[in-house]
């Protein structure tokens, strides 16, 4: 926590020096805070994006989609990393790891269903009647419609995991939290300086992902 | 770890064999420690979501309408949102320090802006989503455009605002809880110090589960107004 | 509140530009709908009839011209006690979702300042007019199936007895089978209340079966024949006209009519029997059916004389 310094918008100044003072600190911690976000990240994705997909293709499993999605907004993220220490798993990188990757799930399947659900039935019974095989007609015409909202649905996920990595620091976690939650060593700079480190990847992620998504759109038409 | 000023929780060294040993579920700690530490953080994080969702609400409201009415404004207010909710809470909370210092309006200033996120999007959404007809058939019998907002627009808005104000209210409820890297209030200190002197798993549970209880409290009273204010669709 | 009587509707020279050197949605339409009388716009879509409707309660400007009712010209009134001075019915209806059947109808009294008691009892008047029973006053619009809501709709329109009314395709979106009974029904409302009404449909036989007069517009807004229906499915102006009331104009002719126009024959004797109320039409369909040359046309059930095949048929 932060101990009352003096505190004056000077501290941006100091914190940008603290940043081009300490690039390798920063790098080797923005390293271990990306390599916890991401591992949670990919566990969330292989968990519930085919999940989330296929309940959407049957059309099965709205009221699933709908608590999940209820119940992770109401789990605070500091609630889930403390309810994780409890856990055997300790305290280190894989309690966090499971945290995140509780807190990524939610988003992922809520929209990746809803994405594949709402696609026009109409298109999807036109697809089925021609002879395409279900699994087609979920990779081939359901998910290129629906793709926007399951990248929304990613990049919320994200966006989140690697905010919330920040708070792992006090669970036994490494990443830039370990600055933020340190004053003690590296001064009101650091603390915030860390803060601007953190925001920009997540500003970095959001981007990359809404690109990767706009490209997808880019696809040539098939001339009639 | 340096932990920020304030009221440190009494040394339960003496306490009973359950709390000696950090059990899971110590009743008499509980009882003994709720006036002077869960009880005071859950009222403190009420305070803080209340008066943040409100405020948030009012200004969500005011902006709700200037992009509604003047279209070109949607666009870079709703860029504007967005950018700001990528910004994680925890970032929030320290960058704004340095301006507003280690005081309540700084995480106020964080949960304001959140909640008014939210709840700008849904606003302007559910004003866009007034049946067309409903409100042709208004102008055509002679409605001035005041009396169509009041009659028509806003009533048939309400459901997707009221669902906006859920998620907003659970999201602030669930943001309060970093509030305590700021300031020693809300029912993330709780946790916070327990993680940090011992891991004493009964604080943790009943702060956590206290938490989600409110979150879950919330999101069903609201549902409850929201059933009441939207009588025609239950028709 | 407006007057009870019926009011005299002008069109003169009314003409709607889109744009500097735009196409001409309504080109210097001139007409005179007589108070109390039902005037049919009907025509190809971009015909510019509903745009020629909506001039009248000024959802849309005019651009040259004038609209005048009872003689005051549209344009010297504020807008908005023009429109609540005319009730107006839209095809897709537009009721509040979120009020009432009864606070629907009576939104227009409600702006005249009519307190909730008024409004209760002119709502539950209204509602036996146009045929839904009592019930219907508290329910929502969602629970009432099309036909419903548009009886709504039209009672929302009267309930303040403007004395102009602007349908717009009000039945379009209704399947056929309510639509002829609304259609009837309409008509047995209008005959009783006796407002002005201008109605817009592209269905020639609803403009047949529902006008006193009928304005055929083509594209670009200009008038092709203004007449009572009987004279334009006899005499059409020109091709365009003959076109669009479709190549069985004879036979739609035929359907205006009923037996006890016609002059009758002493005799009777056997062979198929149709009531007086019979059209020209289903009586000739019923001969043909019967294979037979002669129609004994009854009053009530007794013969009152015949008419042939010959009869009908000149």
């Amino acid at each position: 926590m932060i101990v009352a310094d003096q505190f004056h918008p000077s501290t941006f100044v100091d914190a940008f020096r603290f940043i081009g003072d300490n690039p390798h600190l920063l790098l080797v911690e923005t390293g271990k805070h990306l390599e916890l976000a991401l591992t949670a990240l990919a566990i969330a994705l292989v968990l519930a994006l085919p999940l989330g997909l296929w309940l959407g293709h049957k059309h099965r499993g709205l009221f699933l989609a709908l608590s999940v999605s209820s119940v992770g907004r109401a789990l605070p993220s500091l609630v889930l990393i403390a309810f994780a220490t409890l856990t055997p798993l300790g305290i280190g990188f894989w309690n966090n790891t499971v945290a995140l990757t509780v807190l990524a799930v939610p988003s992922i399947l809520t929209n990746a269903y809803f994405a594949i659900s709402s696609v026009d039935a109409d298109v999807v019974e036109a697809a089925r009647g021609m002879g395409l095989a279900e699994r087609d007609i979920l990779l081939h015409v359901e998910l290129p419609l629906g793709l926007p909202l399951v990248m929304a649905g990613i990049r919320i996920a994200a966006i989140f995991v690697i905010a919330t990595a920040t708070i792992a620091a006090i669970a036994g976690g490494s990443g830039l939290g370990e600055i933020i939650v340190d004053q003690a060593s590296y001064g009101l700079a650091g603390v915030v300086g860390a803060s601007l480190c953190v925001s920009a990847l997540t500003l970095l992620a959001a981007g990359l992902l809404s690109l990767m998504t706009r490209s997808s759109y880019r696809r040539p038409e098939p001339k009639a | 770890m340096i932990v920020a000023g304030g009221p440190v929780i009494p040394n339960f060294g003496s306490g009973s064999k359950c709390e000696t040993t950090g059990g899971w579920w110590c009743t008499d700690w509980l009882r003994s420690h709720w006036g002077d530490t869960l009880q005071p953080a859950l009222v403190q994080h009420v305070e803080l979501s209340l008066l943040a969702i409100a405020i948030g609400f009012v200004l969500a409201l005011g902006l709700a309408l200037v992009g509604y009415r003047f279209r070109l404004l949607d666009g870079p207010i709703g860029a504007f949102s967005d950018f700001l909710y990528t910004i994680p809470s925890l970032a929030l909370f320290q960058l704004l320090v340095p301006i507003t210092g280690l005081t309540e309006t700084t995480v106020e200033i964080a949960l304001v802006s959140y909640t008014l996120l939210i709840l700008y999007r849904n606003m302007v959404a559910g004003l866009q989503n007034v049946p067309p007809e409903a409100l042709e058939s208004a102008r055509g019998m002679g409605l001035t455009p005041l009396q169509m907002f009041l009659r028509v627009e806003l009533p048939l808005a309400v459901p997707t605002i009221v669902a906006g104000l859920r998620i907003a209210t659970v999201s602030t409820i669930s943001i309060a809880t970093v509030a305590a890297f700021v300031i020693p209030k809300g029912l993330g200190r709780p946790i916070f110090i327990a993680l940090q002197q011992d891991l004493f798993k009964t604080e943790i549970i009943a702060a956590g589960g206290l938490c989600i209880a409110l979150a879950l409290a919330a999101d069903i009273l609201l549902v409850f107004v929201q059933r009441a204010l939207t009588p025609w669709s239950r028709a | 509140m407006a007057e009870p009587q019926a009011a005299e509707l002008v069109f003169d020279h009314a003409t709607k530009r889109y744009g500097d050197a735009g196409d001409l949605a309504v080109d210097h339409l001139s007409l005179t709908v007589p108070a109390g009388e039902i005037c049919v716009l009907v025509g190809p879509s971009g015909g510019g009839k509903t745009t020629a409707l909506k001039l009248i309660n000024r959802l849309i400007p005019l651009t040259d011209g004038d609209i005048r009712i009872d003689g005051v010209s549209i344009n010297d009134q504020d807008v908005t006690q023009l429109r609540r001075g005319i009730g107006y019915v839209i095809q897709n209806v537009g009721l509040f979702p979120h009020q009432t059947v009864e606070a629907n109808i009576g939104t227009v009294p409600r702006l005249y300042g009519r307190d909730k008691r008024w409004i209760r009892a002119r709502a539950a008047e209204l509602l036996e007019l146009v045929g839904l029973d009592q019930s219907y006053a508290k329910r929502y619009p969602g629970s009432l199936s099309g036909g419903q809501r548009q009886r709504v709709g039209l009672a929302r329109a009267i309930a303040a007895n403007p004395p102009l009314l602007l349908m717009d395709e009000p039945f379009s979106a209704i399947d056929p089978i309510v639509r002829a009974r609304l259609q009837d029904e309409f008509l047995r409302l209008q005959h009783e209340v006796r407002k002005t009404v201008v109605f817009v449909t592209h269905d020639v036989d609803e403009a047949i079966k529902i006008g006193d007069r009928i304005a055929i517009l083509r594209e670009g807004g200009k008038l092709a024949q203004y007449a009572t229906p009987q004279e334009i499915l006899e005499h059409p102006t020109d091709d365009f006209v003959a076109e669009f009331v479709g190549k069985d104009r004879a036979l739609k002719a035929l359907a205006l009519r009923t037996l006890d126009t016609m002059p009758l024959r002493r005799e009777t004797g056997d062979g198929p029997r149709a009531e007086k109320t019979t059209t020209l039409r289903d009586a000739l369909s019923l001969l043909m059916t019967e294979r037979a040359q002669t129609l004994v046309v009854t009053d009530g059930g007794q013969p009152i004389g015949s008419v042939t095949r010959e009869d009908i048929l000149q």
